[in-house]
Formats: C-alpha cells, sequence, structure tokens
C-alpha cells in the first residue's frame, strides 16, 4: 500500500488538526498516525495517511487541502510518502 | 517509519534551500527520421518528437505535484544534426530549417530547450559538419528555444584545431547576429572537449550515439542544500566538511533517482542516468560560490578556491553514486558567472578572473560558462580560450567546455542581462595579447600519451 504524507506547518490556532482531520473523513481518507509539535508557538503536525479508499484523486485531495490551509492560515502539503523513503532510508 | 524530523528536513531542503529536480531531459534518437528530402525530413523530425515527447511537461508537472518537488525544467535532447541532416541539407538555410523545426516543436509540446544542433568534430569535419557549424549563429537568431553544441576534442582523439580556429569565428557571427540581445545566441552555443552521450543540461544536451531510441535523463540540483548543511559545521575539520557534503550530495541525488525512475514508468521510456550535479541559478541562496565562501573563502577566486572546489566536485560525486543506479551525464559542480549570483559578486569584486575560472575548471564538472567578455575580442584570442580549455579537458580525460559571450558593444565595467535562467554578468577582462600565429597554423593536436591504453 502506497502511503502518503500530509504536513501541516503554521501559527498555531484552535481547531487546525479538528479542521484537517474532518475533511479527510468526509472524503475516505484512513489516517494511520499522527505526531505533532509545537516550536515557539508554530504548530507543525505530520500525518501519513492511506488514500486508496478516498473517491477523490490525489490531484483533487491536494488542491482542496491547499485551500482548506488557505482558509485556516496554515500550509498544508500533501506528498506521496516515496520522496521521503528516498532520502531518508537505505 | 518515517518521522516528522525527517519530513520536516526534506520539506525545509525544497521550502528554504531550493532543492529541486533541475530538469527532466528526454533523449530522443533522430537517427530513423533521416531522408535526402529536406521536407520530409523536417516532417519526420517534427512528428518523431512530437509523438515521443507530447506528455512530457504534464508527467513532469505530475510528478512535482506527487512528491511536492519542484521539476524546474522538461527538456528534450536529440542526435547531433550533423548526423540528421547530412544527405538532405545542401546549404546553411537548409540546416536552419531543421533548427526552425525542432524550435517549432519545442513551442508546441512546451519545453523550454531543446538541444542536439551539434556536430561531434573531435578529429576531422565532415561536409555536412562544417555546414552544420556555419549555419548555427543563424540557427539560434532565428530560433529561441534551440541549443548548440559542438564537441571539438577528446582524450582519445586529440583537438581538432580546424574546428577550433572556426568555433571563435562561429562564436563571434553568433554574438554579431544577436547583438539586439546582448548577444543571447552565444549563450546557447556550447564547445565541448569530450562531450558526455547522456547529459541532460543544456546548453550541451544531445543524445549521443551510442543511446537508444529514447531514454529519461535526470538533472538533480541544491547548492543551497549544500550551503545550510555546511553553515552548521562551521570550524569543523575537513574530514568532517566532506563527510557533510557526501550526506547532502546522497540526499539530494536520491531524489533525482526517485524522480527519474517515476518519469520512466510514467512516459513508459527506458531510464538512463542521474547526473548529480550542483547547478546554481541566479536565485539567492542557490549558488555554488556562496558554499565556497561557507567553506572559509571571502570570495570565489580567492587563493583555495581551487582546493574548496576539488574536494567538493569530488565529495558530490562520492556521496551521489550511491544514490542512484546509475550516474552520468556532468556530474559535479557547475561554474557558471552570470547564473550564480555568487559569482557574479565575486567578479564585481574583482576578486574573480577569466585566469582564476579557468584554473577552476581543473577541478569542476564543465568548464568556462556564461561568461561575458568585450564584443571586440578578436575570433582567434575566443579560439584560443577554446583550445587552453579543451586541452584542460582532453589531458585529464574529462568534460570541459565553453559557452562565453562576446557581448557586441559592451566592454569591461559593463553588465549584461539575459533573463531568467541565464541571469545577468559583469563583463569580464581578457587577456589581449595575440595568438593569432598560433591559431592558423591548422591542424590537430595530437591526442596525448596516455589515451593509448589498449
Amino acid at each position: 500500500m502506497k502511503k502518503t504524507i500530509i504536513t501541516v506547518v503554521g501559527k498555531d490556532t484552535v481547531g487546525i488538526i479538528a479542521k484537517v482531520c474532518t475533511y479527510l473523513a468526509d472524503n475516505g481518507v484512513n489516517i494511520l498516525d499522527i505526531s505533532q509539535t509545537i516550536v515557539q508557538g508554530f504548530f507543525n503536525m505530520m500525518m501519513v495517511v492511506d488514500t486508496n479508499q478516498s473517491s477523490k484523486e490525489f490531484k483533487a485531495l491536494c488542491e482542496d487541502l491547499d485551500k482548506l490551509g488557505e482558509k485556516i492560515g496554515v500550509t498544508i502539503k500533501c506528498q506521496k510518502e516515496e520522496i521521503f523513503d528516498m532520502m531518508h532510508r537505505l | 517509519m518515517i518521522n516528522l524530523r525527517e519530513v520536516t528536513e526534506t520539506n525545509n531542503m525544497i521550502a528554504r534551500e531550493n532543492l529541486d529536480v533541475r530538469t527532466i531531459t528526454m533523449g530522443i534518437s533522430l537517427l530513423d527520421c533521416i531522408d535526402s528530402d529536406l521536407d520530409k525530413l523536417n516532417k519526420n523530425i517534427y512528428e518523431k518528437i512530437y509523438n515521443s515527447a507530447s506528455d512530457l511537461v504534464k508527467t513532469g508537472d505530475e510528478i512535482a505535484r506527487e512528491f511536492g518537488i519542484p521539476v524546474v525544467n522538461k527538456r528534450v535532447s536529440v542526435t547531433p544534426i550533423a548526423l540528421i541532416g547530412g544527405s538532405a541539407c545542401k546549404t546553411k538555410e537548409d540546416f536552419a530549417s531543421i533548427a526552425m523545426t525542432l524550435d517549432k516543436v519545442a513551442k508546441e509540446i512546451g519545453v523550454n530547450f531543446i538541444g542536439g544542433y551539434s556536430a561531434l568534430v573531435s578529429k576531422h569535419m565532415t561536409k555536412a559538419d562544417k555546414l552544420l557549424i556555419d549555419s548555427i549563429p543563424m540557427a539560434l537568431a532565428k530560433t529561441e528555444r534551440v541549443c548548440s553544441s559542438v564537441n571539438v576534442g577528446s582524450t582519445k582523439t586529440g583537438i581538432n584545431m580546424d574546428a577550433v580556429k572556426l568555433l571563435g569565428e562561429i562564436v563571434k557571427e553568433a554574438a554579431e547576429y544577436t547583438k539586439e540581445n546582448d548577444s543571447l545566441g552565444c549563450a546557447k552555443l556550447v564547445v565541448l572537449c569530450n562531450a558526455p552521450d547522456d547529459n541532460p543540461f543544456m546548453a550541451g544536451a544531445f543524445l549521443g550515439v551510442t543511446e537508444g531510441d529514447k531514454v529519461i535523463n535526470v538533472g538533480v540540483s541544491g547548492p543551497g542544500v549544500v550551503k545550510t548543511a555546511l553553515e552548521k559545521v562551521r570550524g569543523e575539520n575537513f574530514e568532517v566538511l566532506c563527510e557533510t557534503i557526501k550526506k547532502t550530495a546522497f540526499k539530494v541525488t536520491r531524489v533525482g533517482q526517485l524522480v527519474a525512475k517515476e518519469a520512466s514508468k510514467m512516459l513508459d521510456v527506458p531510464f538512463g542516468i542521474v547526473d548529480l550535479s550542483l547547478a546554481p541559478t541566479p536565485a539567492i541562496g542557490d549558488s555554488v560560490a556562496d558554499i565556497l565562501c561557507e567553506m572559509g573563502l571571502e570570495y570565489a577566486g580567492a587563493p583555495g578556491t581551487t582546493a574548496a572546489l576539488a574536494l567538493l566536485n569530488d565529495q558530490v560525486k562520492k556521496g551521489g553514486v550511491m544514490a542512484s543506479s546509475y550516474v552520468g551525464g556532468l556530474s559535479g559542480a557547475f561554474i557558471p558567472v552570470s547564473e550564480d549570483q555568487g559569482m557574479i559578486d565575486a567578479v564585481c569584486a574583482n576578486a574573480l578572473t577569466l585566469e582564476k575560472l579557468e584554473a577552476m575548471t581543473c577541478v569542476c564538472s564543465v568548464g568556462l560558462d556564461m561568461i561575458a567578455i568585450p564584443g571586440k575580442t578578436k575570433a582567434t584570442t575566443i579560439s584560443g580560450i577554446i583550445a587552453d580549455e579543451m586541452a584542460i579537458g582532453m589531458v585529464n580525460q574529462k568534460t570541459t567546455a565553453v559557452r562565453i559571450i562576446p557581448v557586441i558593444g559592451k566592454d569591461v565595467g559593463d553588465t549584461v542581462e539575459f533573463g531568467g535562467l541565464l541571469g545577468h554578468a559583469p563583463v569580464m577582462a581578457v587577456n589581449e595579447f595575440s595568438c593569432d600565429a598560433f591559431i592558423n597554423r591548422g591542424g590537430r593536436i595530437p591526442a596525448p600519451i596516455h589515451s593509448f591504453k589498449n
């Protein structure tokens, strides 16, 4: 199964995780893992998700998440996991 | 599983340190397009390229989106046109019509450069080679996206000094043809020694005759990533310095390998090589000169520069080689002047001269690149500069190149604006003592003794 990494970076506010998770649930994206930190008021989250059951295409998911990020004032990136695997794992 | 720190590291490289895939270049063989009828030949070339690469740009963009990494350029390289047009082209204009076909199809499929308006004349020239070389100034002036290269020497064959003499004149003529645009034509013309068959980078890209019908070659780049990594080891010894470059080059090249494999799969074209290069752009923080400064030099060009560049070039290769199943092309550190803000600053500060750049080309990946010189420079002087650079390549068994721009109407102290990726450059001083009698001898310089390895 090919996984996707979603990263959310920006100024911390109430409800960032809730809003992102709600969008993912509504679109059939399964969350496998979440890790999150706050460094100097900056919210930094990474999710490992499975988009295989999603009704939406990868491109549409990326664009929607982009817009959602703009709305809540954070940057949301959606990337296939391989780029991180290639760079950090032998 | 991948953790947050690793994900953040990768994304910072992309967002802040200009990590990108510099180019996905599709090599397309035009050998099966050859025809003695010029119209038929042009039609064949157009169709072959269009049918092979019409999805290239779309695929590059799709990969960029999937992995969240910019794929800056999508390009095409073709079989040297001197080999393709030999039977159909009787005049310079005939050859230039092929350049116009290449330009047209490049625009149609949306690639920003197409390379291969080339001749391989490292020993002698055929009639077609000579005709193509003569047509280069016209072809570059009439087209926008076509890049031209001529291989005039190799370790195995020596240096074709007739071609070197001719190319000095051609460079001047190309400058004259495009004098309204700061002699931009010369920015798309490179003279090579030991040219590789699988180079994805322009302006020297062409698909060699040793290659297959189609191939995907990828060039990665990340001077900013190396510079940032070195900021963290300031004051440490050379062992730490080298290890840091090596590890960073490994990570950068892995991205190239991933993108190359993915592009190859999506386009159903075999994967050729990854060119593991540090290729700068005029963008701030995307400079090879800045890496040299981070190592401890006040400016690129200061004493120690050649040693710094030598170790950088070597560590990039050592780190990159293990990251990819096939490496090739030019692999190493590029040192263009106009495309690197740190180099431009060094020239403006009088820290970097043409002679120091020549010394640096002994240990970098290519050669004298994107250097603006006074428009009044004599053709024989340009030939002399080319001959010196070719000799470095021939004797050191490495690729060297000259992409030099005698800017018509400008002199030392003026600045030239090429725009976009080609950047801007201060006009550099050239040694004006004559080499006329040397260049005018004609003939060939024989291959060096260490080329006889049989």
